[in-house]
């Protein structure tokens, strides 16, 4: 969908921001290109839609070679996206995300049926159409900078460090709502971080650069996380990768244990061992140790041991599971269903087999 | 209090309303000239200042002119032009523009300078050509200063079009020289009070205008309109052209 | 055009003039300095006066000089060829212009800075004087340099009352149809202007070192 063959950019000053760049974009994905600055993810990405030009070699959208074509009718059919969103401050939300459809001719009813459109998948109130910029907050600016990118409905999206100037809550539900505007919508997205964590988090692929515009390594996430190519890569990648990788593992091998388990108000039983307290739906509840169920007759609320993360089978993967097991007062992780009833046992060993048997099976022979 | 009563009688004296040297003719003199060196000043200042602000190129130019220009004395410009073109309308006018062009200049290139760069980059990056860039959004958010600028430069064109009447000229600066020959106070204090009144009340109707063509967006920052949510980290750090000297100082203006 | 010979021979007369333009542009900036500070501060501290005193400011500033020159005489008693006519008018927009300066500038002083400063045991006083004015003082001597250039340019305004040190050149020259005059008297007055801006500008680096420094830092990052 979108290539870069061979692409330099060198500044008048002299410094190479980018080297020599080859790289396939896929189409229908997000691909993330992060790395310290100075290692010339944004001007690659605004290479793209032209903003700055190259110096040599070819970048295609579609096949076309973007020099060929004039840079503003380019850019019309690329969505944009920068860090502090860039809205037009003279106008109002909606006449901001009617921007592209009125350059681009449409009446100005239409464009504004459209921006309204735009503002409710984005997730802004309606009663925000006719304010202005400055009296939204940063993640609604933000949200508006999307809409205004979308509005003509471009195939390709480009988005250069648009969350980091948001605090950290507000840019986890910002992720979280591209990730989900990505699976209705498909486009092909272009997305600059200098955040590992975001753009493991998002990319469908990833493209690490170093410091003078050398491409690193250009993978899945879970690949680049346990098998980065150099140093520098595991360096960028940063502590925890091993732990933070398992999030990419699939779960479905391991194997349920049985787990002990008693509904609230019945007797309590007998014995030493940790048990599971369950609502009348089988929810988990919390846990009865020795300690808690010395002279306890029926089964409370009250008395409970708080229970751990949850793992929910289907959807997990290894880092849910073992975090479960983990974080689980008895060592026991406690697997649920879609529902949200108790399914069975995970042990941290089980995980660490299962872990094992996945390495066996990638390890290229 | 004897001052105030002489401009009392002065102000109700019919025979100062009427006629060629009446205050309403006085003050269509006045107006003249200053609307005339405004509108000139505007054709020569506004353009450069767009451009020069558009494109960055030629900054250190509008910045040695308003500087350099403040330390002209006006009435040395004015003399000097008389002096040389004779008495009459053309070199009154041309002074009177030369001292416009500064503030307007400076308003122009500080207003378009001024605006958050992001916000350019995206007019760009959504498809803007150049010409689109600056007037669908560089202009109109660059529109407080250059019409800040425009103020300024009013008010020095009437200040100075009063001045302009020592070299035998009309308009309200007559009363204050005819009144200094023949030592008539309350005629010159009457000029005096009508050029400040002409001074304010164009003020007043130029931040009027100010008012109605500036986007509200525009204002809605400055804090009265603002919504509660908006506080969190949403404002980018204001944009900072190399020259940190804010319009007002950059524009030449004195009275 | 310049009778060059003229200028030897009436240096004594050019020389008191200009030290009657001095006088006059300089005096004025020196009081309203005086008067500006604390009012400033006032207007920074208190919301109300700042509402009344900016646009006050703004108000006196739209007031032509020559109207000033002219009511003066009438509102303080002076004789209309006074010199005090112009200080004070001069004093006054001087006022108008750094009283908004100040305020603007302690506003920008960065509120963490003001909060640590006190969280170290500045009393309020102390901390204005050491902590606050010297942050503000990049923006006042921009005030100061705009107030002086321009003074230095109006005080030949005065001229036409009778009171403008080098103006008098300025109107002398028209009435005598004396080029020589008028051209001196311009090239004087700009020398001057443009001497006290450069004055201000090194006085203005040599008081704020930090200034450069961090701009030096920036730059190179």
């Amino acid at each position: 969908m979108i290539e870069f063959r061979g692409v330099t950019k060198r500044f008048p000053d002299g410094t190479v921001a980018v080297d020599n760049l080859d790289l396939k974009v896929d189409a229908g994905k997000i691909t993330v290109f992060v790395g310290p600055s100075g290692c010339g993810k944004t001007t690659s990405l605004r290479m793209i839609n032209r903003m700055i030009e190259p110096s040599d070699g070819q970048i295609l959208v579609n096949g076309n070679d973007i020099m060929q074509s004039d840079a503003a009718d380019l850019r019309r059919g690329i969505g944009y996206v920068i860090q502090h969103a860039g809205l037009f401050p003279h106008r109002t939300i909606v006449d901001n995300i009617a921007t592209v459809p009125l350059l681009l001719g449409w009446n100005k009813i239409k464009a504004r049926k459209r921006a309204t459109e735009l503002m409710e998948i984005v997730g802004l109130a309606p009663e925000m159409a006719q304010r202005y910029p400055s009296q939204l907050s940063g993640g609604q600016q933000q949200r508006v900078g999307v809409a205004r990118a979308l509005a003509a409905d471009p195939p390709v999206l480009l988005m250069d460090e648009p969350f980091s100037a948001v605090d950290p809550v507000v840019r986890e539900s910002l992720q979280d709502e591209l990730l989900r505007l990505q699976s209705e919508l498909g486009k092909t997205i272009v997305f600059v971080t200098h955040d590992i964590d975001e753009a493991v988090k998002l990319g469908d692929k990833v493209a690490v650069l170093r410091v003078g515009g050398k491409l690193a390594q250009y993978d899945e996430p879970g690949v680049l996380l346990a098998r980065p190519v150099d140093d520098f890569v595991d360096n960028f990648v940063g502590r925890d990768r091993g732990y933070r990788g398992l999030g990419f593992l699939s779960s479905d091998e391991i194997p349920l244990g049985e787990l002990k388990t008693v509904t609230i108000g019945e007797a309590a039983p007998a014995g030493e061992e940790w048990v599971l307290v369950v609502d009348g739906e089988r929810r988990p509840q919390g846990w009865l140790g020795a300690e808690q169920r010395e002279g306890l007759e029926t089964v409370s609320a009250d008395r409970l041991v708080p229970g751990g993360s949850l793992y929910e089978i289907g959807s997990g993967s290894l880092r849910s599971a073992l975090d479960a097991a983990l974080s689980s007062p008895s060592g026991q992780g406690v697997a649920v269903d879609a529902q949200g009833a108790v399914a069975g046992a995970i042990s941290a060993d089980d995980v660490l087999r299962a872990l094992d048997a996945t390495r066996r099976d990638e390890q290229p022979s | 209090m004897n001052i105030l009563n002489q401009l009392v009688s002065w102000f109700a004296d019919p025979a100062h309303w009427s006629g060629s040297g009446g205050v309403p003719i006085r003050l269509l003199e006045h107006l003249y000239y200053s609307g005339l060196a405004l509108l000139i000043g505007l054709v020569v200042a506004l353009p450069i200042g767009l451009a020069v602000g558009h494109t960055g190129k030629g900054s250190f130019l509008i910045v040695g002119l308003a500087n350099g220009l403040r330390a002209l004395p006006e009435l040395g410009v004015l003399i000097l032009l008389v002096l040389f073109m004779g008495i009459g309308l053309i070199p009154v006018v041309i002074a009177l523009s030369i001292l416009a062009i500064p503030p307007l200049l400076a308003g122009a290139y500080a207003g378009i300078r001024n605006v958050d760069p992001a916000v350019v980059d995206a007019a760009r990056g959504v498809g803007m050509r150049e010409q689109q860039v600056l007037f669908k959004v560089e202009l109109p958010n660059a529109l407080p200063l250059i019409l800040g600028g425009l103020r300024s430069a009013a008010l020095q064109v009437i200040a100075t079009a009063a001045v302009a009447s020592f070299v035998s000229f009309g308009g309200f600066g007559r009363y204050i020289f005819d009144g200094l020959r023949i030592r008539d106070y309350p005629q010159m204090a009457a000029g005096a009070l009508l050029v400040a009144a002409l001074a304010l009340a164009v003020e007043g109707v130029l931040a009027l205008v100010q008012r109605s063509v500036v986007s509200p967006g525009l204002r809605a920052s400055g804090g009265a309109r603002r919504s509660p949510t908006a506080d969190v980290a949403s404002t980018p750090e204001p944009a900072q052209p190399d020259d940190p000297s804010p319009a007002p100082e950059l524009a030449g203006v004195k009275r | 055009m310049i009778l060059w010979d003229w200028i030897p021979r009436n240096l004594g007369t050019i020389g008191q003039q200009l030290l009657q333009h001095l006088q006059l542009s300089l005096i004025p900036v020196v009081v309203a300095l005086v008067v500006s500070v604390p009012l400033g501060w006032l207007a920074n501290r208190s919301p109300a006066l700042r509402a009344v005193l900016v646009p006050a400011a703004g108000l006196l500033y739209t007031i032509p000089s020559i109207v000033l020159f002219v009511m003066l005489p009438g509102v303080l008693g002076t004789r209309i060829d006074s010199p005090l006519n112009i200080q004070i008018a001069l004093t006054v927009y001087t006022v108008a212009l750094l009283v908004r300066s100040v305020a603007d500038a302690l506003a920008a002083v960065p509120s963490m800075v003001v909060a640590a400063a006190t969280a170290m045991g500045f009393r309020p006083g102390r901390r204005f004087v050491s902590v606050e004015l010297p942050l503000a003082v990049p923006v006042l001597i921009a005030g100061l340099r705009v107030a002086t250039v321009s003074n230095i340019s109006l005080v030949s305004v005065g001229a036409l009352i009778g009171v403008g040190g080098l103006g008098a050149l300025l109107t002398q020259g028209f009435q005598e149809f004396f080029p020589t005059k008028i051209i001196i008297g311009v090239v004087l007055i700009v020398v001057l202007a443009l001497l006290a801006d450069a004055l201000l500008l090194l006085l203005g680096r040599y008081i704020t070192p930090w200034v450069r420094a961090g701009a030096g830092a920036r730059s190179k990052a």
